[in-house]
């Protein structure tokens, strides 16, 4: 069967099951729609906290980033793990015990304010439509690819898919559907690992693989082998290469790590633990089953960097035969240069093509000599590389099937958590919470679908021009939830003293901060053109890059929120005594009631 | 607050306190800050400052909260603070 044929039934299938499981599942009540009745088993809700979190961003783009950063790119395995320590530690308990449906919900009541609620909403929905953004990237991709059609018309698809997808069921069929997603993302990713780590290095544990020789017989670490074929044709050194600075790769992890502790679509799962104890262990098995991806992750893009390099470079670096004729390149460089993603140019006319770095002066001299005119892979899309990965290895056409049902699978749940966070934003805390008291509950969830549906639009229009990467731009989402979500809900719990004034002025400040950074280098609304000040390393801050600003952004509104709560009325004895409430377990609603 | 609702906050605060340290050593300082000195040591072909920032600190995150979870509810039922 060929491969387009085999990709239709398996993405079809899989595709069968989800929506199968979302009308099984669908949701009656507002409770049901926003979070699944509280009765979600620890581990259940763990694999189903890890579908969502791991978005496009993780499967299809984060092992790409790794194979051309390198070591510089273990700010996105740190960051996005190690947020779920300071989750478990810091939030994810007393959440629980609070027992609301929603983050600003908790906010407003928190600090006895209603526009404390509203800027909370506004900063959650600021970062969710950045993140939903970056998913579209990765939709794209994967149904262009998929389709063989342009990246623009993959991207229109997906949004339909995302559209019927999101608004049929709520959190509830979201929950059960997205479970069936760990498990189809996590074998579409770990299969194609362990067949590459085989064949690369003869070790089928693709952690263990990195650490391992070559399978050739020449003895040579893996790792060692990585480095000499970059660094021979003048690419930096794969395990050493930084990204920016080590100020910025430090400031990078921080600003991805409390992203992930301010991100509304996974702290709205631990209100839906039935105890508080359980709200402790599931971030821990959440972990547990992102840990198998984001292990893997280094050993997918180490390999996959290590066979595109020899894909190409065929033989002797410099050698007439060395560069692999264009006529004869592999079906699977002809199929992405459909998309657009990928492409190639003959500069120095000798019917073959050379991929090296020509922005490196050391290299050039000996390009010259070679008869080189200039890198030859005029596009290489990072968010490519997971998807070609199994092709490019030569893996069975089943395989290559299975990715692409995996991709698609990573970024629905993501980009469904994420609306439903939205849409609960939008007709649970405004709507309700705060202009509409009145609502019915069905209106309630019309105004939520209808929202949903506003978003999908927004997302999808600015995925037709990204800010980066799939990854890049999900780091940008990140960076604004770490900037204003995660300082007041912390302080909330742990500070008793912040009061309502120190909060507010906290998230303003936090999220301006931020916003204004990345888009005086990004442009305005990330449109192209309208930044006032150049998307280049020499325009940043102390070299910190737009990604990675929200660490300094929270550092401004723990430093704004503690100052103006110092000058202004502390809150009143009734709310101190809800902070003393919210430390200790006992006493949290049951599992169902609201 | 009263006495033992006071102790176990503080009891609270001391472990997570610990843990984070750990949380902080793992990731920013093996696998960021001293990643060279450490790189120097190599298992696999793989230096132990790349290691830390690719896998090592992920295991490292996974024992803290297990660690976490099981001392708090541990503390929980010590103070009489526990659910039902």
């Amino acid at each position: 069967m060929d491969l387009q044929t085999l990709t239709y039934i398996v993405v079809g299938a899989t595709f069968a099951l989800y929506i199968g499981i979302a009308f099984w599942a669908r949701a009656g009540t507002t409770g049901e729609f926003y979070a699944a009745g509280r009765g979600v088993h620890p581990v259940a809700n763990g694999m189903a906290t890890a579908a969502d979190w791991m978005s496009a961003a993780s499967f299809i783009s984060m092992a790409g980033l790794i194979a051309f950063n390198g070591y510089g790119a273990s700010v996105f395995l740190m960051g996005w793990t190690g947020g779920y320590v300071l989750l478990a530690l810091l939030l994810a308990p007393y959440l629980r015990k609070f027992g609301k449906f929603t983050v600003p919900e908790f906010i407003g009541d928190r600090y006895y304010s209603r526009t404390a609620r509203i800027v909370a909403v506004i900063c959650l929905i600021i970062a969710s439509i950045t993140y939903v953004i970056g998913q579209m990237k990765g939709i794209g991709v994967a149904f262009s690819r998929f389709l063989e059609t342009e990246y623009d018309t993959g991207l229109y698809i997906g949004m339909g898919i995302v559209f019927i997808y999101a608004v049929l069921g709520g959190m509830k069929g979201i929950t059960y559907t997205q479970i069936a997603q760990y498990c189809v993302l996590i074998f579409a990713y770990t299969v194609p690992a362990i067949f590459i780590s085989l064949n690369i290095t003869g070790n089928p544990i693709p952690q263990l693989g990195i650490g391992s020789t070559m399978a050739d017989g020449s003895g040579t670490y893996m790792m060692d082998r990585l480095d000499q074929v970059v660094t021979d044709l003048g690419f930096t050194q794969y395990t050493t290469q930084v990204m920016g600075s080590k100020l910025n790769m430090f400031v990078y992890t921080l600003s991805l790590m409390i992203g992930t502790a301010g991100l509304p679509h996974v702290i709205i799962r631990f209100f839906t633990v039935p105890k508080v104890k359980d709200a402790r262990s599931s971030a821990g098995w959440a972990l547990v089953f992102i840990a198998i991806l984001y292990t893997t992750a280094p050993a997918v893009g180490s390999m996959a960097r290590l066979n595109l390099m020899n894909t190409i470079q065929t033989g002797e670096v410099g050698s007439a035969e060395g560069n692999i004729e264009i006529a004869k390149v592999p079906q699977w460089m002809t199929n992405w240069q459909k998309t657009g993603l990928l492409t190639w140019e003959d500069k120095n006319g000798d019917g073959r093509i050379q991929y090296y770095n020509d922005k490196n002066a050391d290299f050039a001299a000996k390009a010259e000599s070679y008869g080189w005119k200039g890198n030859e892979m005029t596009k290489v899309d990072r968010d490519i590389m997971v998807l070609a990965n199994p092709e490019i290895a030569n893996l069975p056409n089943w395989v290559i099937a299975l990715v692409v049902a995996g991709g698609l699978a990573a970024a629905l749940s993501t980009a469904a958590g994420l609306l439903l966070a939205i849409s609960s934003s939008i007709s649970h805390d405004l709507l309700k919470g705060v202009f509409m008291p009145d609502i019915s509950e069905k209106a309630e969830l019309l105004a939520g679908r209808i929202a949903m549906a506003g978003a999908i639009a927004l997302a999808g229009y600015f995925g037709l021009h990204p800010p980066d990467f799939a990854a890049g731009t999900v780091a940008i989402a990140f960076g604004l939830a770490a900037s204003s979500i995660f300082p007041v809900l912390m302080m909330g719990i742990f500070y008793k003293k912040m009061n309502r004034a120190g909060a507010i002025w906290g998230m303003i400040s936090g999220i301006g901060v931020t916003m204004l950074y990345v888009f005086q280098h990004k442009g305005i609304m990330f449109i192209p053109g309208t930044s006032f000040l150049g998307d280049l390393g020499p325009n940043w801050f102390l070299g910190i890059s737009p990604n990675a600003f929200g660490a300094i952004g929270a550092i401004v509104n723990f430093a704004v929120a503690i100052a103006v709560s110092k000058v202004t009325a502390p809150p009143p004895d009734h709310i101190q005594h809800l902070v003393e409430d919210i430390r200790v377990p006992k006493g949290a609603a049951g599992a169902i009631d609201h | 607050m009263n006495k033992t609702a006071e102790q176990y906050w503080k009891a609270n605060i001391r472990l997570v306190g610990i843990l984070l340290a750990i949380w902080f050593i793992c990731s920013f300082l093996f696998g960021i800050i001293l990643v060279e000195p450490l790189n120097t040591i190599k298992i696999g072909g793989v230096g132990l400052g790349f290691w830390f920032a690719q896998n090592g600190s992920i295991y490292t995150f996974l024992v803290l909260i297990y660690v976490y979870a099981k001392r708090m509810n541990a503390l929980d039922v010590e103070f009489d603070v526990h659910e039902d």
